[in-house]
């Protein structure tokens, strides 16, 4: 079972989250020209990180919110956590 | 090679079974090959098979980092089936089936090949609907599927709920009895004996640790046992897909997840056939051994870890018990995961890649130990003849840009999505 510490409520179980994918991605801006290939970058591909892995959830049977996981994703350890709008260093 | 038969078995009972050949070497790497093949699980072992007995290319080698047979095609199911509504999936899968009605004749060994029939459980009208339209369109392909009513599937498995106050009635199912299952240690094996004999060296504990990449081509691959030249690469590392890309400065369109599967103490002979609950993602088959062998959903975030989460599995037993409610009297006999390599569409890439010499099979998901024979024999193609076989022409790369995704369960980019 991995503990979540939501930013809004305190820690949590799993069982209350859904899983969001990847927070690293950016959509591209919408005022300028946007290739094919950013398209498929914001799409498609992923890194998927062996290790730390900075990633979305939605404490959806919770405060609903989205929220940022920092977590290794070989030892399913999490090191910090953020709100979706929180910049991460 | 020393050819496995009834007589060679009488003959070496004689002496204690103590004098049989070696089933495959264990070889220095040497310092250049035609191919080499990273990842020595079953499609690289069927490739690198393949790309010997239909392209007479002997001097492969398989760099493996562990030992072989350890991963995916260890850690699954054994489920085979081709039952897909896609012309892609359908006709690829539909000749692998074939290949594998030969299969332990093929390799002499015996991968205990069982066409038991699968069938898909439809819980509502608009299901049943949706598998007719399946099965019309695996039927299109020369694939065998049968549509069950309510009645049909009782007669075939009577255990399962057919009460009336239950909150997924059983309604009918979709079955394609040519489906089943096999020994999935055994076509690890048997393919790494047949390939070994005809030159080709499997080398274990062995971590590729980069590539030898000039202008645009490949020169060979760096291990942990020294550098390797090849004129060509392929890369057959499932779950590790992202992190060899990485390594080649490639994003590519899949992501790492962990998906379990578990096993219940043996019991008597109950379940003759492979059985899927249509309105979660649960399925279950019983071994030789008696055990029921069943799995589901990934655990629905990206991890490396070979080794589950319990909320998941709770989760698909539920369903399981759910739809057989017998299973719950049963003990766990043991659990354990496997890293998927999930892509984005729910369905393979095997291709050339932008990097000359260097070719791509991943994508897996779910389905990866059925597709063994069929992934290894495209791949040997498409690596041989430096371009892809119409079986595997769907499987391309580029599809994700092109627009011309096979996203057979309708779930767009999201595959892990429970």
């Amino acid at each position: 079972m991995l503990y979540i510490n939501c930013p809004h409520c305190g820690m949590r179980s799993q069982n209350e989250f859904s899983y969001g994918g990847d927070a690293s991605v950016k959509r591209p801006e919408l005022n300028k020209e946007v290739s094919d290939q950013e398209w498929d970058n914001f799409v498609y591909n992923r890194k998927s990180l062996r290790g730390k892995h900075l990633e979305l959830w939605q404490h959806i049977s919770g405060c609903r919110q989205w929220i940022k996981v920092e977590r290794d994703t070989a030892t399913h350890e999490i090191f910090r956590t953020f709100k979706a709008d929180e910049e991460v260093a | 090679m020393q050819k496995y038969s009834i007589f060679n078995l009488v003959k070496n009972a004689f002496s204690n079974h103590q004098n049989w050949d070696l089933a495959w070497k264990d070889p220095t790497p040497k310092e250049e090959y035609d191919v080499v093949i990273i990842g020595g699980g079953g499609h690289g072992l069927a490739t690198a098979y393949y790309l010997a007995k239909e392209h007479n290319i002997t001097k492969v080698a398989i760099i493996e980092k562990g030992w072989i047979g350890g991963g995916n095609v260890g850690r699954n199911t054994t489920i085979i089936r081709s039952n897909y509504m896609h012309d892609e999936n359908g006709l690829f899968s539909e000749f692998g089936m074939d290949l594998w009605r030969k299969m332990s004749q093929d390799l002499n060994y015996n991968v205990m090949f069982s066409p038991r029939g699968i069938i898909n459980l439809a819980h509502s009208d608009a299901q049943m609907n949706a598998y007719a339209r399946r099965g019309n369109s695996m039927r299109l392909n020369g694939i065998d599927a049968v549509l069950l009513n309510r009645e049909q599937v009782k007669e075939i498995i009577p255990m399962a709920d057919f009460s009336d106050n239950v909150r997924f009635p059983i309604f009918g199912g979709l079955m394609q009895p040519s489906a089943g299952t096999a020994r999935h240690d055994a076509v690890a094996w048997g393919y790494a004996r047949q390939a070994d004999s005809m030159g080709v060296d499997i080398i274990q504990n062995c971590e590729v640790i980069g590539f030898d990449i000039s202008a645009g081509k490949i020169n060979g691959i760096r291990t942990s046992r020294g550098n390797i030249k090849a004129k060509k690469v392929g890369l057959c590392v499932a779950g590790s897909t992202n992190i060899l890309a990485e390594k080649l400065n490639m994003t590519l369109p899949i992501e790492t997840h962990l998906l379990q599967a578990c096993v219940s103490e043996p019991i008597k002979p109950v379940l003759d056939n492979v059985v899927t609950f249509g309105a979660g993602h649960f399925y279950v088959s019983q071994s030789d051994k008696g055990e029921m062998v069943m799995g589901g959903d990934l655990d629905g975030y990206n991890s490396y870890a070979q080794k589950g989460n319990l909320p998941t599995l709770q989760h698909v037993l539920t369903e399981g018990i759910a739809m057989m409610p017998f299973l719950s009297k049963l003990k766990m006999l043991r659990t354990w995961g496997g890293i998927m390599d999930m892509s984005m569409d729910g369905s393979p890439i095997i291709d050339k890649t932008h990097i000359e010499g260097l070719y791509l099979n991943c994508g897996w998901c779910y389905g990866g130990f059925k597709a063994t024979p069929a992934s290894g024999w495209t791949f040997a193609h498409t690596i041989a003849q430096d371009r892809v076989h119409e079986l595997n022409a769907g499987y391309s790369l580029n599809r994700f840009s092109t627009g011309h995704l096979i996203d057979e369960k309708g779930l767009g980019t999201k595959t892990w999505i429970s």
